[in-house]
């Protein structure tokens, strides 16, 4: 591995004669640290030998790759179906308060999947609160099941669809309206215009779109373990509690890898043949009037952003104040909240200072090698938590037993998943430094490093500290790998909301997951309204 | 001309309480070209939306060939119209290709039909063997040459330009609107077209429409407008004109250059503009200066000279390549106009002018 990367390197720093040459050091060590572990997992999976090919070929391995792409593509087709009217309604027609619904209808992101599983496992399991409450009327017997495919496919289609919607929106609002006019002009009317030009001019958004939506579905792990339904995620958490089977554990993960990989790939490539749509400061034209349509229109927002917000912050608030009546305060959660919050500023920091290198590389040498860094330090996009959580926990047991089970290993994970979020974040502050400043400040004397001290740093730290909050607050919500990877009595407010739902303590769970959805809102907040971040997909 | 081919009467449209197309009425005759000018934001290309359906205004009424388009609780849509219209970022749809674009508007065609209409219109604009290729495969001329024969394939009653040729560099908009007449007219199709360019409404309208503030100023062919503007935004916006104080005696227009003698529908005593341009003003050394040359810019077929008058009133004046004169020359400043000047009342408040005077529709 060294010797390949050393090889690497001889090329591109002959030739670059830049001046931050140093900085290939610390980033091939954070690639290092991020890419040694998921190796040592691929060995460990393949030292298996032949066995592995009659494992692959097991129905058992195939029936568990179905339900995975069934579930993710059962979901992105209702994501899609959802979003698409909606983001029509929203930006093309009259509909009422169409400004205030644009406005609500992506909220969905804040609920963390596995929060929003709970909520629909604590109101409709056979435990839950519509059962009990309407069991004189409807035996429980004949309530359908939250758990399974249906339940699953339910949730996760109401807290992704926003991802859809959102791009849709996005398309919708810049894309020329004149082409709409100009198929009217010649004979189309508005409901042809819709399936002839507007659809047509979607096809991309809805492909970068759901392949967002498919990916989210195969990575997630809470929402799927608490509905019970078992995808690769599942599979791979289970094996791996069922500790004599670990190496099908790193089996799985290395399929779920691929399978995630093809996909990213797949996005990739039809991100770069996107037809440019032209983007305009469109001409307020006249909306399309619904006429008769206005209230059937209304009414299926009305569904959509009741069962998706409305439902869940009902039984959140519902449960909290069922909690307060049973005694649970704030207080029992000062230790996970203190945990959550030293584990989230120690992952910021880290983050961010391995992220600052790959950045400055990936901005000031652009080259072969600073390319292959970023890409490579995207792992963290295509790898599901619960895999480099996984992998951590295997390389740390065999290379690095001080590490096991420390908080060390806990935050190298969250490095390794939310990197591609600071690196995003520092490379736009970066591109925003005008290079002559640095110029100016070599010509009156300085060396590269004080030019770095005195000049470019001050100038991103706003990049800076947006990466370190971007970073703080998705870590706070992180289940898998914190679930796998917390050291022995370290509770988080994420493994403390897993912890109650498993045991069917609904309102224990209702005060950290009230914490995680504000947090959530707040990470948006930042995230839509910081220079750097707005351009950038949600993630 | 009896019955003219499109109509419109009276349109009203306002944006957020702001009338954007005031009052405004006009007729198209059939197989004419009018051309409807003014400055950005004046509202032309609004009316033009009227006409297409694009909007509904809030009064008036629109007629093509004795139905109404538009008129009290009628409203027929877009794609009823049978208006063609070429937009001024041509519009083309980017997933489909030029003969798919050409053909989106033959509804109901059978495939031989469509397929004849396509190379048709093909061969009209000139693109031949270009029908395979995609919109962003295009130079900006073909593109537009694309939008045009889209338009034009399901042989639309009367045909709407939104300034077709803003996105093309001067070369190529000189040689695309002589192709766009040419078709036009080979055709017969009447067109409303819409412009900010006083030298291309001048060369492709039949008669303008002079356009400001969502008003028609004046309407008539364009010797008509040029000779005769109603009024100061007309002579200026069409005519590049300056203006000449003078006050208004029984045998004309008394003037620092002297009296211009013409009738004036002003009464003796009036204090008046007359609207000159760098044609109608002379320069010589021999008679007895009047002026000074404050400035020239060499236009390569002739000079165009600034002089300022005593009393600082400063004018134009063409004169031939070959001639020469030093700033700061003193000169002789006459009026060589031949005919007569359109002259304005003095008014410090410009505007009022403009809505008192009536709309003159030039009769043909």
């Amino acid at each position: 591995m060294t010797i390949i990367a050393a090889k690497d390197l001889v090329i591109p720093l002959a030739r670059a004669g830049g001046r931050a040459n140093w900085l290939y050091l610390p980033a091939l060590l954070v690639a290092a640290v991020m890419g040694l572990p998921l190796l040592y997992l691929g060995v460990r999976a393949l030292s298996a030998g032949p066995a592995i090919w009659t494992w692959l070929g097991r129905v058992q391995t195939l029936h568990l790759l179905l339900r995975s792409l069934g579930l993710a593509l059962a979901v992105t087709f209702s994501a899609i179906m959802l979003a698409v009217p909606l983001a029509w309604l929203v930006t093309r027609s009259d509909l009422m308060g169409r400004r205030f619904w644009a406005m609500v209808l992506p909220l969905p992101l804040v609920i963390p999947s596995y929060v929003g599983a709970y909520l629909y496992v604590s109101l409709l399991s056979p435990h839950g609160v519509i059962p009990s409450l309407l069991s004189t009327w409807l035996p429980l017997a004949k309530w359908p099941s939250i758990y399974g495919f249906g339940g699953a496919w339910w949730v996760l289609t109401l807290m992704t669809y926003p991802y859809v919607y959102m791009s849709v929106r996005a398309v919708l609002s810049m894309s020329d309206r004149a082409l709409e006019e100009a198929a009217r002009s010649l004979g189309y009317s508005p409901w042809a215009v819709f399936w002839r030009v507007t659809l047509p001019l979607l096809r991309p958004a809805l492909t970068s779109g759901g392949l967002l939506v498919a990916l989210y579905v195969l990575r997630d792990f809470g929402a799927v373990s608490m509905l019970r339904y078992t995808t690769f995620t599942r599979a791979i958490y289970l094996h791996y509690q069922s500790s004599f089977d670990r190496s099908t554990a790193a089996l799985l993960a290395l399929v779920l890898v691929l399978v995630t990989v093809i996909l990213l790939a797949v996005q990739q490539r039809l991100d770069r043949l996107k037809v440019a749509v032209v983007a305009h400061t469109p001409r307020p034209s006249p909306p399309v009037r619904l006429g008769k349509w206005q209230v059937p229109a209304l009414v299926l927002v009305l569904i959509v952003v009741g069962l998706a917000l409305a439902v869940p912050v009902g039984g959140l608030i519902y449960w909290l104040v069922r909690g307060v009546r049973v005694g649970e305060t704030l207080g029992s959660l000062a230790v996970p909240l203190l945990n959550s919050a030293l584990a989230a500023g120690l992952a910021a920091l880290v983050t961010v200072v391995a992220a600052l290198p790959l950045a400055i590389l990936a901005v000031r040498q652009a080259g072969r090698l600073s390319r292959a860094l970023v890409g490579w330090s995207h792992l963290g996009f295509a790898v599901p938590g619960v895999v480099i959580a996984l992998a951590l926990v295997f390389f740390g047991a065999n290379f690095t037993p001080a590490l096991y089970q420390t908080l060390t290993l806990l935050i190298v994970a969250y490095m390794i998943l939310f990197l591609p979020q600071a690196l995003g974040v520092l490379q736009a502050a970066l591109r925003l430094v005008r290079r002559n400043l640095e110029e100016a400040a070599a010509s009156l004397g300085h060396s590269p490093g004080q030019v770095f001290w005195r000049v470019t740093l001050p100038l991103i730290t706003p990049g800076l500290t947006s990466a370190a909050g971007l970073v703080c607050l998705t870590t706070l919500k992180e289940l898998p790998a914190t679930l796998l990877l917390a050291p022995p009595g370290f509770p988080t407010l994420a493994t403390r909301v897993w912890g109650a739902v498993s045991e069917a303590f609904f309102a224990r769970a209702a005060w950290p997951a009230l914490i995680l959805v504000g947090l959530s809102s707040l990470s948006m907040l930042w995230f839509h309204h910081n220079p750097y971040t707005r351009n950038e997909p949600t993630s | 001309m009896s019955h003219p081919l499109l109509e419109c009467r009276h349109l009203y449209k306002s944006y957020q309480g702001k009338p954007v197309v005031a009052d405004l009425s006009l007729n198209l005759a059939a197989g004419e070209i009018l051309a409807v000018v003014g400055p950005s934001g004046c509202g032309k290309t609004t009316t033009l939306r009227l006409i297409a359906g694009f909007e509904r205004p809030e009064r008036g009424e629109i007629h093509m060939g004795g139905k109404p388009l538009v008129a009290a609780g009628v409203f027929i849509p877009p794609e009823k119209r049978g208006i063609g219209m070429v937009f001024q970022d041509y519009a083309l749809f980017p997933h489909l290709n030029v003969y798919e674009n050409i053909a989106f508007g033959l509804k109901g065609w059978s495939k031989t039909q469509v397929q004849r209409r396509v190379n048709e219109l093909l061969a009209l604009v000139g693109l031949q063997g270009m029908a395979r290729r995609f919109p962003h495969q295009l130079s900006g001329g073909e593109q537009q040459r694309v939008a045009l024969a889209r338009a034009l394939a399901p042989q639309p009653q009367v045909l709407l330009l939104d300034e077709p040729f803003s996105n093309l560099d001067a070369d190529l908009r000189l040689k695309l609107r002589e192709e766009v007449r040419t078709v036009l007219k080979g055709l017969n199709l009447a067109a409303l077209f819409v412009t900010h360019d006083q030298e291309e409404a001048l060369f492709m309208g039949d008669r303008l429409a002079v356009m400001n503030q969502g008003r028609v100023h004046q309407i008539g062919t364009p010797e008509a407008i040029f000779a005769r503007p109603v009024n100061r935004f007309v002579a200026e916006f069409m005519g590049n004109a300056y203006f000449l104080p003078g006050h208004v005696t029984r045998q004309g227009i008394q003037t620092e250059l002297g009296l211009v003698r013409q009738e004036v529908p002003y009464p003796p005593g009036s204090r008046v503009d007359v609207a000159v341009r760098a044609d109608d003003i002379g320069l010589d050394l021999q008679g007895p200066p009047n002026g000074k040359v404050v400035g020239r810019v060499f236009k390569g077929l002739l000079n165009l000279y600034q002089v300022e008058l005593r009393s600082g009133c400063v004018l134009p004046s063409l004169q031939p390549h070959d001639y020469f004169l030093p700033p700061g020359q003193p000169v002789h400043v006459y009026l060589s106009a031949q005919h007569e000047l359109a002259c304005f009342a003095t008014e410090s408040d410009t505007s009022e002018v403009v809505v008192a005077l009536p709309v003159m529709q030039e009769e043909t």
